[in-house]
């Protein structure tokens, strides 16, 4: 195995049924909510998944880490397939990966303290001795900027920034290789972003941790991301290294997407050219034939109404999924 | 004489933690057609304002504990409730945040949308429905004859936006309130609901109060800017003097930790501490335990922001006795 496949997602499916009758339920269709994606992940990466509600980026992290099966596909993680492992063996090497979830109000338990939270993670995969539970606990708290004094306090005595501080402790609690954050910053302050996009970013360079980064908010991403996929109904459009996808964006959805970012520059802000979409995302359980994106395209083609268009490689650092990549992107620069 | 003149607005919520004073001593106006944009972070008062003049603070545990709010000649702080209701819904309307909690679901589209003209306007209801379904054109919802006839949980979120903003628009208001319009939308969809206010407020002369928490949805909207912090106005003036020549700490500081202005791989830059607690009194100014250029002074003695007319004024003692210069932010 060689280093650039930490993590290794092949044309991985979930889709979810929608069924219809009281007695006898029948299936009358289904979302597709990941609809093959291939990804491979360096140790020690962090990649940013982008996309809009909808799009299947949280419902991507999820079945990464087993928390919703996939119709078919496989997810290997240093070496071991993880879409094998169930039962007793499947939470046993949860261990090794661990998700951060978007609302700190609603992801921790408010009748139990941070003690109790941080130790209940750290025992649950390992004996540690009980003379020693507290000091571990104040451990953890300090590695995520909390002072460890405020161990017997409750959820509700902490701010947002602070109990997403908590639940990053819990994730990191079992030493986990891979952590899948989804929108971990978007319940938070613009002021108190920084600081958790700070944390992570310095968590995962001191730990070597693999990182997946969910938002919706691109400007976020690029910041602390290695490379950044787009994600649209259920696929990936775009993958790229970060600076490349947010300055020099291929596919046309992620051109409309960069130039949606109100940018805080009023000068500039009223310069600019918008790339302004009609409609909305089309629905994930009916996704139009060919590319996706099709019905919303500024530049669609007879071509793109016919096949799903594949991931292909341009100027040798980006991949895109559009049919007219290179017609787009050789002149318009 | 502005439309719309606020003096001196305090509300404090008295709950049992204490006095929480949400709003105190906030003073701006809003003049005819302009779009005025407050920005502050979660808690700093901005939509607590709002709320205070259309009479939506929930009474108890708000309360309003002074300030006039005149709109054409009405204080709507002050005015009976018939009075209020005779302006709010006809010449000033809002739209909030959430476009499914704050539409009714059990009710068609259409018969939330014609309820305002049939309550402020001496119209029949085939008259009515005619002005909806043009009103929904005009917001750009496709095929408006068919989809009036639909429930709220039949359109997507910026549809459901649009359903808004036609609902608060049919009466032709002289002010439209927008609190957050578009947090719970997507990127793409935000840009295309913004287009749309600025498109139906330019055809209509009419003005616009934008609430954000995002810099970059104001930069672009308004033309003036408020900066709220803790319950106070903290900076105020035209949009391009607020961003390229801050004069309260808290607004340089608070541009300076956007991410998408800043280097990648460089530390983010963090504004260090956290807002302070609402139900605490704070002796001086409210930003001096997170801002870098305090000193004891600031510590105590009330600040308040003197704003007259349109000119770009701060709260700051510090800056107006010119003791600090403020650089910009490097992003010109």
């Amino acid at each position: 195995m060689d280093d650039n496949s930490f993590l290794q997602v092949k044309d991985l499916k979930t889709h979810f049924s929608i069924e219809k009758g009281l007695l006898f339920r029948r299936q009358v269709g289904s979302v597709k909510a990941v609809d093959g994606v291939s990804l491979t992940l360096a140790r020690g990466e962090i990649l940013g998944l982008v996309g809009e509600s909808g799009c299947g980026k949280s419902t991507l992290g999820r079945s990464i880490l087993q928390l919703v099966k996939q119709k078919s596909g496989s997810v290997t993680l240093d070496g071991k397939e993880l879409t094998a492992i169930t039962g007793k063996s499947l939470r046993s090497s949860r261990a090794d990966f661990q998700m951060i979830f978007q609302d700190p109000y609603a992801s921790l338990n408010p009748r139990m303290t941070i003690y109790d939270t941080l130790s209940e993670a750290l025992q649950s995969h390992k004996e540690i001795p009980s003379s020693e539970v507290s000091a571990a606990v104040g451990s953890l708290m300090t590695k995520v900027g909390l002072s460890p004094r405020f161990m017997r306090k409750y959820p509700h005595e902490f701010s947002g920034g602070q109990r997403q501080r908590i639940a990053i402790a819990r994730a990191l609690a079992v030493e986990p290789k891979l952590i899948v954050a989804d929108e971990p910053v978007s319940a938070l302050d613009v002021s108190i972003q920084s600081q958790i996009i700070n944390l992570l970013a310095k968590l995962s360079r001191e730990m070597d941790l693999t990182l997946i980064f969910i938002s919706h908010d691109l400007s976020v991403v690029k910041h602390i991301s290695d490379r950044i996929a787009v994600m649209y109904l259920g696929n990936i459009v775009e993958i790229g290294p970060a600076e490349e996808v947010f300055h020099n964006p291929l596919h046309p959805y992620t051109k409309a997407l960069v130039s949606a970012i109100p940018v805080p520059d009023p000068k500039k802000e009223k310069e600019r050219k918008r790339i302004l979409l009609s409609g909305d995302p089309p629905s994930p359980i009916n996704p139009p034939v060919g590319c996706a994106f099709h019905p919303r395209c500024p530049h669609v083609e007879e071509e793109c109404k016919k096949a799903r268009p594949e991931l292909e490689p341009f100027n040798g650092k980006s991949q895109a999924a559009c049919v007219r990549l290179q017609a787009l992107n050789t002149n318009s620069i | 004489m502005p439309l719309l003149d606020v003096r001196n607005l305090r509300t404090y919520f008295h709950t049992r933690g204490g006095i929480t004073r949400a709003v105190d001593g906030v003073s701006f106006h809003v003049d005819k057609g302009e779009t005025l944009g407050i920005v502050g972070e979660s808690g700093s008062g901005k939509s607590v304002t709002c709320y205070s003049m259309m009479g939506l603070i929930p009474q108890p545990p708000g309360r309003i504990e002074g300030g006039e709010a005149i709109f054409g000649g009405t204080d709507l702080l002050s005015c009976s409730d018939e009075e209020l209701r005779s302006i709010r819904g006809r010449r000033v309307a809002m739209i909030f945040q959430d476009p499914m909690t704050s539409l009714n679901p059990f009710m068609r589209v259409e018969d939330q949308l014609i309820e305002p003209l049939m309550i402020h306007q001496d119209i029949s209801k085939a008259d009515a429905i005619k002005r909806a379904i043009e009103s929904l054109e005009e917001v750009g919802v496709p095929e408006a004859e068919k989809r009036i006839r639909s429930y709220p949980h039949e359109f997507s979120g910026g549809m459901r936006q649009r359903v808004m903003i036609a609902m608060a628009l049919i009466t032709k208001p002289e002010l439209l309130i927008a609190d957050e319009p578009t947090t719970a939308l997507d990127v793409t969809v935000q840009a295309q609901i913004l287009e749309l206010i600025a498109n139906l407020q330019k055809e209509r002369g009419m003005a616009v109060v934008l609430i954000s928490h995002d810099l970059g949805v104001v930069a672009g909207a308004a033309d003036r800017i408020m900066v709220m912090y803790s319950g106070k106005v903290v900076e105020t003036g035209e949009t391009e003097s607020v961003f390229y020549n801050p004069r309260h700490p808290y607004n340089r500081a608070l541009q300076k930790s956007i991410p998408s202005l800043q280097q990648k791989g460089e530390e983010l830059y963090t504004i260090p501490g956290m807002p302070p607690d609402p139900t605490q009194i704070v002796e001086g100014c409210a930003f001096a335990p997170r801002c870098e250029f305090a000193d004891e002074a600031c510590k105590s003695g009330l600040y308040e922001l003197k704003a007259s007319a349109s000119e770009h004024a701060t709260s700051c003692k510090r800056t107006q006795n010119k003791e600090i210069i403020l650089t910009p932010n490097a992003n010109g």
